[in-house]
């Protein structure tokens, strides 16, 4: 069975990455846990992801006109493949906060020009997250800020701005969202270059001076003539600005909570973490690296192990990064970056500004199927490398009890803790065929033994103890 | 439980992202409608009139034409007080009627439940998209939650038989209810074991099927055909539920607002005649609404986030016509530039409870309402 660093090494590689083999995991293990967090937080010291080898292979996909549904697949190939993975981790954090959708943009590649930005400033200085974000073009067409004139105030971005990205309902008012809208008039789209046929082009951010509104303000008790950068500075310096991220993180990286709209009238379930990640916000001025050193470093961290139900993306990519086989970008990669959206998370498209409901809310009859069916068609191909890998260490072991397959084919899926009346249903199950015996070897696809792992890997994947990360 | 053929099925269509009331049933006389919106107005000759005072919106031909046949209730000035005119929240009170604190279980859940206590089968409800709706969800209550019908089914990608049944097999014990640890596994294990049951019996119905209507290639029509397939299989379900959206027209609104009023009318048409062709469209009545409606004046290009909005029950047993009152434009009686609500949803959800699905409304919107009658 797994040590305890195996079991804390594979839990934190679940939540700061998309998990890793158990290869990997014995060698961050030797590493220690502190030097990983360490790793994990300075992504630089990881090797970069070469973010246009996917499109030298399907350069299709650039700035393409439309894809319906698979949109997202260079993102799914960097999330599959980078090595930085807190990095990417964190750009699909704010993409849940911050949640933006091609279905309204209709522009594909402007929508991953947000997460590419999510990418690069995610993991620093908020308050600079939040004015590029304002910049960003797809979010200003996103809740209409391109609309939002002096003369005519758009109050949606205002809103969302301070509901949805900074300190949630309940803390300001509606005089503020005005006010907050009116600092942001004349922030908008430079002029667009229509279409052509073989694709589209970038889109720019402007500020028009003509445009903004410069008369005094009076946004949350301050009085100013206040432009966007200084609405900015006053929503970062609000505690509920702090509590906010705190719970987001929490959320994301520790533990299922109430879901955002709750937040008004539903404490925190473990208010001393949320004080905890809130203060090192402020007292870092607003560095979410420093927040997740704290955040990874905690025992409310350590001691929140499959406290999470997996969101689609996780579940989706955890598998095909354990499975392999998708390393260079393969042909059908489009077809796979659709399946997160079968089991409703549509990457680069949430269903609106709110973003999506995550935890338990990610699981319906429909989506539980979608998410079983798909681990299950992924890890029973004993051909793909990361299974054949499996097969090989479990083989390494020699013949096998009933018991000695199930604990083992455990151990390398997490290790997976499974409440021991499903964990003896395994061991009937290996049972029925009895002890493993390995044929002579002649490629994993031909042994049967490794076929009667793929079909425990299969009945695994299928409980309800794989949906947690 | 007995099923009835007969029995009265409930479809909701929600209409996400805040319908605009105002450019939907439109009060074309009213000066005040004019001044509101210098750019986002309907140009009064493409109006079709209902009468004297209102008219719906130009895309909406199909239903003004079922509105003519008297099988459409529009009910005015549907909303609650102190609307927080966020969707999300908007949303949640909608679907729990709890406007003061977090609801956890949805109206049509605990619908669900008085209409099938011993939960005699998983497909009481059905709901068509990739998510559960917060309005159909509640602890133990089965859903059947469905995307596409076809395939709809459990590791149907295992290609030996034996392989799968052996798995199902397994699935189902390992599934099965334990002595109670945490309820997120109980939740799972539930879902599990529904979603199977619910799939074994919802995948005869897109074969059981077949039509002269042909639909039209949106997705809400995608939907709505999937409810008509699944309610003429007659395998019980009383109340199904599905969206289309978004209707969050903060900008550009004339071209899409247009563009989805025309989607939902002739998918909504579309339902209703294939039911017909079936003999099985009298004991259905859809509700659609929304969120919330929209602000009154214009910014420009569209409408930012309002208060009161409008409500349609549609179907052969509905009282059609007007109920209630529109709610005044004037200035003056506008909160915070919002029309202001004068029917409580919890009201309207009432008379669908009461007087559709026969259950007892108090418990379920948690207080009594007026209720407006249309059925």
């Amino acid at each position: 069975m797994a040590s305890e660093d195996i079991k804390l090494m594979a839990h934190l590689m679940r939540r700061g990455g998309f998990g890793a083999s158990r290869d990997e995991l014995e060698a961050l293990a030797r590493q220690g846990y502190e030097a990983t967090v360490e790793a994990l937080l300075n992504p630089e010291t990881q090797e970069p992801s070469d973010h246009l080898e996917f499109l030298r292979y399907h350069p299709g996909f650039w700035k393409t006109i439309t894809s319906p549904g698979m949109g997202s697949a260079p993102w799914l190939y960097d999330l599959i493949n980078t090595q930085r993975v807190l990095q990417e981790k964190m750009a699909l954090f704010w993409h849940q906060v911050f949640a933006t959708g091609q279905s309204k943009i209709d522009h594909w590649h402007e929508v991953q020009n947000q997460v590419d930005m999510f990418r690069e400033l995610g993991m620093g200085d908020y308050r600079e997250l939040l004015l590029q974000l304002a910049r960003n073009p797809a979010m200003i067409y996103w809740l209409d800020n391109c609309d939002n004139h002096a003369y005519a105030v758009n109050e949606n971005w205002g809103r969302e701005l301070l509901e949805l990205f900074s300190m949630g309902v309940g803390n300001y008012t509606e005089d503020d969202v005005r006010e907050c809208s009116r600092a942001f008039t004349g922030w908008t789209l430079a002029p667009m270059i229509p279409r052509n046929a073989h694709g589209r082009y970038d889109w720019g951010f402007e500020y028009r001076e003509e445009d903004h509104d410069d008369d005094e303000k009076t946004f949350l008790g301050h009085t100013g003539r206040f432009n966007g950068e200084d609405i900015i500075d006053i929503i970062c310096q609000q505690p509920a600005t702090a509590r906010f991220i705190a719970r987001h993180l929490y959320n994301f990286f520790v533990a299922d909570e109430a879901q955002v709209p709750a937040w008004s009238v539903t404490p925190p379930q473990d208010p001393e973490a949320i004080e905890t990640l809130a203060n090192a916000f402020t007292e870092s001025n607003y560095n979410i690296t420093e927040v997740l050193r704290v955040l990874f470093l905690s025992d409310f961290f350590k001691e929140a192990r499959y406290a999470k139900i997996k969101s689609p993306a996780e579940l989706v990519v955890s598998t095909l990064r354990l499975v392999g086989g998708y390393e260079f970008p393969a042909p059908g990669i489009g077809n796979l970056s659709k399946e997160p959206g079968y089991m409703g998370q549509e990457l680069l498209n949430p269903p609106s500004v709110e973003g999506w409901h995550t935890g338990v809310e990610w699981i319906n009859s429909g989506a539980l199927m979608k998410r079983v069916n798909f681990a299950a068609d992924m890890v029973g191909d004993v051909s793909r490398p990361g299974v054949a890998a499996m097969v090989d260490r479990l083989r390494s072991l020699g013949d096998l009890t009933p018991e000695a397959l199930v604990d083992g084919c455990l151990d390398l899926m997490g290790p997976l803790e499974v409440r021991e009346e499903n964990r003896q249903q395994l061991i009937d199950h290996a049972n029925e065929s009895g002890a493993l015996r390995w044929g002579d070897g002649n490629g994993a696809g031909t042994d049967p033994a490794a076929e009667r792992v793929g079909e425990m890997l299969q009945l695994i994947v299928s409980m309800r103890e794989f949906q947690y990360a | 439980m007995t099923t009835n053929r007969k029995d009265p099925v409930l479809v909701v269509l929600q209409l996400s992202g805040g319908n605009d009331y105002l450019n939907t049933v439109i009060p074309y006389l009213d000066p005040l409608y004019q001044d509101n919106r210098p750019a986002v107005r309907i140009p009064e000759e493409q109006i079709l009139p209902i009468d004297q005072q209102v008219g719906l919106h130009p895309s909406m031909g199909p239903i003004a034409e079922m509105y003519s046949r008297g099988d459409v209730a529009i009910i005015h000035g549907v909303g609650y007080p102190n609307s927080p005119r966020s969707h999300f929240r908007s949303m949640d009170i909608w679907h729990t009627c709890e406007p003061d604190k977090m609801g956890t279980e949805g109206w049509l859940g605990l619908a669900a439940r008085d209409l099938d206590p011993h939960k005699e089968n998983v497909v009481t409800t059905v709901s068509f998209g990739p998510s559960l709706f917060r309005a159909v969800a509640v602890p133990g209550v089965p859903v059947a939650c469905v995307d596409n019908l076809e395939g709809y089914g459990l590791l149907t990608g295992i290609a030996s038989d034996e392989r799968r049944s052996k798995i199902l097999d397994r699935f189902t014990q390992m599934y099965s209810p334990t002595v109670g640890r945490d309820w997120v596994m109980d939740y799972l294990g539930e879902t599990g074991l529904e979603a199977m049951k619910g799939a074994d019996i919802l995948k005869v119905a897109p074969g059981m099927y077949s039509s002269g209507v042909e639909y039209a290639d949106t997705s809400i029509a995608r939907k709505l055909k999937g409810v008509a397939q699944v309610h003429l299989a007659d395998l019980g379900t009383r109340i199904f539920y599905c969206d289309h959206g978004s209707f969050d027209s903060h900008a550009n609104q004339m071209g899409m607002h247009a563009t989805l009023w025309t989607e939902v009318s002739e998918a909504v048409s579309d339902f209703f005649a294939d039911l017909r062709e079936h003999d099985a469209a009298d004991n259905v009545i859809m509700l659609l609404f929304s969120e919330f409606g929209r602000r009154v004046h214009d910014n420009g290009s569209g409408t930012d986030h309002g208060a009161a909005g409008a409500a349609f029950v549609i179907g052969e047993p509905v009282k059609g016509g007007q109920h209630g009152e529109y709610p005044s434009r004037r200035a003056e009686d506008l909160q915070q530039g919002d029309l202001v609500p004068n029917l409580d949803f919890r009201g309207l959800y009432s008379t669908v409870l009461e007087d559709w699905l026969g259950l007892d409304a108090t418990p379920i919107v948690k207080g009594s309402f007026e209720k407006p009658i249309f059925l």
